[in-house]
């Protein structure tokens, strides 16, 4: 298949109609969280669409990145856009290894320099460079090596946008986020552990089809997935505003569906598209199995002060602070009180009771 | 530093700092208070001191005709606030899960709907507070810095839960974040400022109860 | 995403609501009424509203079946009808793996995707006019 051809020749290569394409731009545009009034635009952007080089690097992290996108369960849109972009580079996916691999990267660099995509998933290790290595080169120097003709970098995982758990408490391995080491090129952070799949195809469509980076948060996430807290889209939401808790995970509040919020819920610090797009093609989400949201999407999700901690709670121990507090408390109070009574003390012994002659003198003078 | 990193350290070192200045500062200042001890009374006692003291703690808690009457703004809107603020400190859930979280006892909460409406009287309560201060000429020439900044830190907090809880203005955690810092500011002002008299008020009446007690008279 | 999901992952869904249901008939009204009086169609993406265990399926329940009912079969099938009432259209795209893929609610008096493309009919004529040669 020719690298540039548009994505609408692709796809008429493929003997697919036109209505089949209406179809996939309106799934497509869902996918992107596009209103629907969009798929026009979707559509005509779609028929010009080029088909980028994408670079894929993978770092210190788990492969549940590429297991979520590969093991999506929607093969239809997402094996068309990956029909539609030529991943040149991803060395747990392709066939070649060693150096015949690290050819293709630099080749796919050369021919398309200035205009592919780097997609990272996991963080780089800035204690020592031989924490992580792919043919010798250290994760550090493949990233500003391969981010230098990049159009665009997707942080794809919580690991590539934040650090994730590499950069855990206590970091030894010195994990930093692609943000850390980029700083003059466009980054989308596709946040999540695992990120949602149709949130990571939904970024890539994005760029395949406009060619421009979606409005993002401060965090560097998409708006379009990550504009709204999970809270504010949990269908247990009307259990929280009418103060209806699961207290523990078999009681009568958990088996009714209330709100999680006391069992450590992070939902309302989170930001993601969890409540809406769903998990295992739209079956579940965490909330809706019972089980509290972890935030994983969030930055040091892993240091939050315990997935079972209620968000309200502080995350150090604040009843030993309160003793050991209490304690030199009491200990000052008392050396005070000591100083203080002494002062008294040395106060009424100096007191002089007034004499007429004092008086007297007074009068005189 | 990003917001969650500035919520957790709100959560985290940010409320133990406070807790550790809110804790040494009270109970140093209530120590200090005791153990400046009163001079025996020579005098027979004619009553009990422990019976007037307590009488009083309880008594007092209702304002007398007199003081009603003559200054009814300033004792209806005390006990609002007042009331407001225990409220919304101690029946709201998340509250609850904190006080739980540190001391190991909890108790049920209150609707919501019904601690959202406390706080919206209680802010209203003492802006009208702030106002009439800043009005009433005598009040006006009574207060100082202190009177002001102890108003603002115990707004703050209302303030601040109640955006974070309707989401208005920012993000959910950056709106959690300033909320809990506010009343770690509330916390920290504690023990230096006139807010002490949550604890110094219950042992001055108790002295004024059991002078009274002890002479056999009621105060 | 409902009915077409053979797997349970609810855990607790006695009687949780959200309440979205009933704004949604709503929109779709004000929908109904835009459409009479200017012609303007509407779409809505069910996938961009929160909604509880079964509360996709009453929605459904409550539009009901009409007098339409066409099956597509394009990139996988497509499932679009007129619900009991008529300008008011369920579309819902599968995948070859009939995993659903997308569902819109309509108002308009005919999908656009049920229409015949002029590109496809170009490349039809020419198939024929190629077969009658």
């Amino acid at each position: 298949m020719a690298k540039h051809k548009s994505l609408l020749e692709t796809l008429q290569h493929q003997g697919i109609s036109r209505r089949s394409f209406l179809k996939f731009c309106a799934s497509t545009a869902s996918l992107m969280a596009l209103p629907p009034a969009m798929i026009p635009a979707v559509a005509s952007a779609l028929e010009q669409a080029r088909r980028p080089s994408v670079i894929w690097l993978s770092f210190q992290e788990c492969t549940g990145c590429t297991e979520s996108l590969t093991r999506s369960h929607s093969p239809t849109v997402e094996g068309l856009i990956f029909d539609a972009i030529s991943l040149d580079y991803h060395h747990t996916l392709q066939a070649a290894s060693g150096h015949a691999a690290e050819a293709a990267r630099t080749a796919a660099m050369e021919e398309n320099y200035g205009n592919y995509l780097v997609v990272v998933d996991g963080s780089i290790p800035t204690a020592n460079p031989g924490y992580s290595t792919i043919a010798g080169i250290s994760n550090r120097d493949m990233l500003l090596e391969t981010a230098t003709g990049a159009a665009a970098i997707i942080s794809v995982g919580s690991c590539a946008a934040f650090g994730g758990i590499p950069h855990a408490k206590p970091n030894p391995t010195g994990a930093v986020a692609v943000s850390d080491l980029i700083t003059d090129k466009p980054i989308i952070n596709v946040s999540g552990c695992p990120p949602i799949p149709v949130v990571i195809s939904g970024v890539l469509t994005h760029f395949l089809t406009f060619g421009t980076i979606p409005a993002l948060d401060a965090l560097g996430r998409p708006k379009a997935f990550f504009g709204q807290s999970i809270h504010d889209r949990c269908y247990r939401r009307p259990f929280y505003d009418k103060g209806l808790f699961a207290e523990s995970f078999d009681d009568e509040g958990a088996k009714k569906g209330w709100c999680l919020y006391k069992l450590g819920c992070k939902g309302p610090t989170t930001f993601n598209a969890c409540a809406t797009a769903k998990w295992n093609s739209g079956t579940s989400f965490p909330i809706q199995s019972g089980h509290p949201c972890l935030g994983c999407s969030e930055p040091d999700f892993w240091d939050g002060g315990g997935f079972y901690k209620p968000l309200s709670t502080p995350t150090e121990d604040i009843a030993a602070t309160l003793v050991y507090g209490a304690a030199a408390g009491a200990a000052a109070g008392v050396a005070l009180g000591t100083l203080n009574h002494a002062r008294k003390t040395r106060a009424q012994q100096a007191h002089a009771p007034v004499t007429v002659d004092d008086l007297e003198k007074g009068d005189g003078q | 530093m990003n917001e969650t990193e500035f919520l957790m350290w709100v959560r985290g070192p940010a409320f133990q700092i406070a807790t550790i200045v809110f804790v040494v500062g009270v109970v140093v200042r209530v120590l200090e208070i005791l153990l400046l001890g009163r001079k025996g009374n020579l005098a027979e006692a004619r009553g009990s001191a422990t019976a007037g003291g307590l009488r009083t703690i309880l008594t007092r808690m209702w304002p007398d005709r007199g003081t009603l009457q003559r200054s009814t703004f300033t004792v209806v809107t005390g006990y609002v606030f007042h009331i407001g603020l225990f409220v919304t400190i101690f029946l709201s859930a998340p509250h609850i899960l904190l006080i739980r979280d540190v001391f190991g006892v909890g108790w049920a909460s209150l609707p919501t709907t019904i601690i959202d409406a406390t706080t919206v009287v209680t802010i209203i309560t003492l802006l009208a507070v702030l106002v009439y201060r800043l009005t009433n000429p005598v009040q006006r020439f009574l207060s100082g810095f202190q009177d002001y900044f102890v108003w603002l830190v115990t707004i703050l907090p209302l303030v601040t839960g109640y955006l974070a809880f309707h989401r208005i203005g920012m993000t959910p955690p950056m709106l959690l974040a300033i909320h809990i810092l506010s009343v770690e500011l509330l916390m920290v002002s504690f023990p230096f400022t006139k807010l002490m008299h949550a604890f110094t008020l219950f042992m001055a009446r108790w002295y004024n109860g059991a002078i009274a007690g002890y002479r056999g008279v009621r105060s | 995403m409902g009915s077409a999901t053979p797997v349970d992952g609810d855990c607790g869904s006695g009687a949780v609501r959200t309440g979205n249901v009933l704004p949604l008939l709503h929109e779709i009204r004000h929908a109904l009424q835009r459409w009479l009086d200017a012609g303007e169609p509407a779409m809505i993406d069910l996938r961009s509203i929160p909604m509880a265990p079964g509360e996709e399926d009453e929605l459904v329940s409550l539009l009901g079946e009409g007098e339409v009912h066409a099956r597509l079969s394009a990139l996988g099938p497509s499932d679009i009808y007129e619900t009991r009432f008529p300008g008011v259209w369920l579309v819902t795209h599968y995948n070859d793996n009939e995993e659903i893929m997308s569902r819109f609610i309509e108002v308009i008096d005919m999908p656009s995707i049920l229409k015949s493309q002029t590109e496809d009919i170009r490349d039809g004529q020419e198939r024929l006019a190629a077969q009658l040669r």
